[in-house]
């Protein structure tokens, strides 16, 4: 079924009343203790704690002590199908995606074959509609092949369903090419989602240019292959009068040269992983794989000017850039090992623990960047109001546990928070009115929701 | 050594090095003589897996193991299942199987010999890694300076060339400063990585103060490792960087890891002067060598193993130390 723009296998819409957990919607202005009836897909009922009951045959959810939030939402996500199904396919990326309290994905177009013309969109979307468990949404290339000389069909592919167009993985080189694309969009719509990244100045270089690199004797990607690149596909954006979204943003530099540009009127946007939110390159010091990469991780001030950056709206919203990669391709040496970190799953747990709770963002703006990235893809933003569809992320704030510690729920297992304790667990995920993920790893026991209802 | 391996100089605190370093001292009388083995590593099996071109380093490892009387097997990339498409992680899986007690191990790759320390039982040196380290390297560049100023304590160094590629220079600057040196880079700019200072060392982008240095160590132009034109020309570097008789000073020690570009880096005519270490640091390289596989394998930190499971050879292992074998 699809729910605009995006394609998933549905269900049964859940029937049952989440009650007592602390109800926090930073745009319908909730936050308190609330009952919350989900029923024939929507957010039915709201109330009071105790206030409500469940209607016959429905399931009663003790969420007393637990957080409600509105599901995520990550625009930037790799599910590696067609063509690399040995790391992820849209099954396992969207029970990763549930796992992670995601309601709604964006998957990228750099697969095998790559999403360049319609009729692989569309086998996507008819696999989606058969296995995806939570809605995605798909993006398209902007040149064939990501091979950056030649237009895809754009028109048509949006008529296919693409949300917008991205080369992700890979930078438009040509500032021509971009131009053009940009042009084009005046016909086709969607936004056009841009990797950046110069490889002129980024060559071979595997990890963040400066001091650790110079240590370790590891080809640096410097800030500036970035930033030069942000500051020029703005101007060429706003020239145009286009409609660009900066991806992974991971530098100072870069934050900088979009605030110019937003302050200027362009109609520019940018996202932050969580991983460049928490991390640094001091984490490239193991020279484990799993650090890498791209953008790489940078350093403190780089991850300052990000926290600062959404804190300041420049950063319009949280992406993973789940980038699934199978266990022997990783286990090589550094330079050798493919770039990218899963991320769905500590999304949350990462960004909570590391810079919520330590005072460094609020919550409230946390759940909020979390599914900010939907209406940047003209998407329906998750909302806690009665008649709205019920997209919910359940999470025990206080809940501690290990990254890894009971494997994954993704196919690939190479996650930068690898053995990390964290706090903050997904104990259920409400995706399109259906239930799509129910806690079961992370040791549930006396914190987990107990249930009652006509079946318990 | 208090770790069971040698992968970065960063495992060596100043004692560490000195103990390897006067290990090296006795083993190099040993070397002195007409039968130059000892029978310290005799019945144990060492491995040398070179994934990388090497003259000096794979035969000086390979023969500072024979004179610890080690089995030794050595393998090439070139000829060995590699070049089917073997990964590294299931090659010494492979090689395990035959209990080696030491993987010596080069690789294209920084952190290679790192993550081999994870796959193996084995005690693992790093042969170089990439453009990351080479310890013993550095640790036979100490052993030959050693030998010659007495000490390195307040002796300024100067590292000339290409540091951007090199892993000698990574490791020597964390050497010779740990033993107390002062280090300095120079070379083109281009050639020297952002960030560098980090390590410890100042850097100078022109030669014009080297006559203010102790010692001259030149780097490898490594055309090899270069993808991309750091230079305009070899000539233009050769103009700027080279060291010749009238860059070198008369007090001044002139070092270099080997192989050398004649005529790019060094003229032929400070090679061969009486001032070069070039000869000593070759020889060194043995005796450091052994030093450092007798000290990870037979030393007073070697490989802890439960008593009860300790081979015969290994049971008599003290009483050829006490019998004034290995000093």
């Amino acid at each position: 079924m699809s729910v605009r723009g995006l394609f998933f296998a549905g269900g049964r819409p859940a029937e049952l009343l989440i009650r007592g957990a602390h109800v926090l919607d930073p745009r319908s202005g909730l936050d308190g203790p609330a009952d919350v009836l989900v029923r024939g897909g929507e957010i039915a009922e709201l109330g009071a704690p105790g206030s409500l009951t469940a209607p016959e045959g429905a399931e009663t959810v003790a969420a007393e002590g637990l957080h409600l939030f509105p599901g995520f939402v990550d625009p930037h996500v790799h599910f590696r199908t067609p063509g690399q199904e040995h790391r992820e396919d849209l099954a396992s990326g969207t029970a990763s995606a549930a796992a992670g309290g995601f309601t709604a994905v964006i998957a990228m177009p750099n697969t095998s074959p790559t999403v360049d013309d319609a009729p692989v969109l569309r086998s996507l979307r008819d696999a989606a509609e058969q296995q995806a468990r939570v809605p995605v949404g798909f993006l398209a290339a902007i040149t064939r092949g990501l091979g950056g000389s030649e237009l895809t069909e754009m028109a048509e592919l949006r008529d296919a369903g693409a949300l917008g167009f991205t080369d992700d993985g890979k930078p438009v080189v040509a500032a021509g090419m971009l131009r053009r694309a940009l042009q084009y969009q005046r016909l086709s719509g969607g936004v056009i989602s841009l990797h950046e990244e110069d490889p002129s100045l980024s060559g071979e270089g595997v990890m963040h240019e400066g001091e650790i690199s110079a240590r370790l004797g590891l080809a640096g990607i410097p800030s500036i292959s970035e930033s030069t690149m942000v500051a020029r596909d703005s101007a060429i954006a706003a020239y145009e009068e286009g409609r660009v979204h900066f991806q992974h943003l991971s530098c100072v530099e870069s934050v900088e040269a979009l605030a110019a540009w937003k302050a200027a009127g362009a109609r520019v946007s940018g996202e932050a992983s969580p991983h460049h939110l928490t991390l640094t390159d001091e984490a490239v010091r193991s020279l484990d794989s799993r650090f890498k990469m791209n953008p790489p991780l940078r350093t403190e001030s780089d991850r300052r000017a990000l926290i600062a950056g959404l804190k300041d709206g420049t950063i319009d919203c949280i992406a993973t850039d789940h980038a699934p990669h199978a266990r022997h391709e990783k286990e090589v040496p550094f330079e050798q090992a493919p770039m990218g970190v899963t991320g769905l799953e500590t999304a949350f747990a990462s960004v909570y623990t590391e810079l919520v709770r330590p005072g460094l963002l609020p919550l409230a703006l946390v759940v909020e960047k979390l599914s900010a990235g939907a209406a940047l893809y003209d998407l329906c933003t998750p909302k806690i109001e009665v008649g709205q569809p019920a997209n919910l992320a359940l999470v025990d704030l206080d809940e501690e546990w290990v990254v890894g510690a009971e494997g994954y729920v993704s196919r690939s297992e190479n996650s930068c928070f690898h053995g990390r304790n964290f706090r903050g667990a997904v104990r259920l995920t409400i995706a399109a009115g259906t239930i799509a993920h129910r806690a079961s790893a992370h040791g549930a026991t006396a914190s987990s929701p107990t249930t009652t209802g006509a079946t318990a | 050594m208090s770790a069971k391996h040698l992968l970065s100089i960063d495992d060596l605190d100043r004692d560490g090095i000195e103990r390897i370093l006067d290990r090296a001292a006795s083993f190099a009388e040993v070397a002195d003589r007409e039968i130059k083995k000892v029978p310290a590593l005799r019945g144990r099996t060492i491995v040398n897996l070179f994934y990388e071109a090497s003259t000096r380093t794979s035969s000086s490892f390979e023969l500072a193991a024979k004179r610890l009387s080690a089995d030794v097997v050595s393998i090439r990339a070139s000829s060995s299942s590699v070049t089917k498409g073997e990964s590294l992680k299931d090659t010494i899986q492979t090689l395990s199987a035959y209990d080696p007690a030491a993987i010596v191990i080069r690789s294209p790759h920084a952190g290679a010999a790192g993550l081999v320390a994870g796959w193996t039982d084995a005690a693992v040196v790093n042969a170089g890694d990439g453009k990351h380290e080479h310890p013993t390297q550095a640790l036979l560049d100490v052993f030959a300076l050693r030998e010659r100023l007495g000490s390195l304590d307040g002796v300024r160094i100067w590292i000339v060339g290409d540091v951007l590629h090199s892993r000698v220079a990574r490791s020597d600057i964390l050497a010779f400063t740990r033993m107390g040196a002062h280090v300095t880079v120079s070379g083109p700019p281009t050639l020297i990585p952002r960030g560098i200072e980090a390590l410890g060392c100042n850097v100078e982008p022109t030669l014009d103060r080297l006559p203010e240095a102790d010692v001259v160590y030149v780097l490898r132009m490594q055309q090899e490792r270069m993808s991309e034109a750091y230079v305009p020309s070899l000539r233009e570097y050769a103009m700027r960087y080279q060291i010749d008789r009238d860059r070198l000073q008369p007090h001044q020690v002139l070092m270099h890891p080997g192989p050398v570009n004649r005529g790019v880096e060094l003229s032929a005519d400070v090679i061969d002067s009486p001032q070069a270490l070039i000869v000593q640091q070759v020889e060194a390289g043995v005796v450091v060598r052994m030093a450092v596989l007798y000290e990870l394998l037979a030393g007073a930190a070697g490989k802890p193993r439960p008593e009860g499971q300790l081979p015969e050879h290994e049971r008599a292992r003290g009483s050829l130390v006490g019998a004034g074998v290995i000093r």
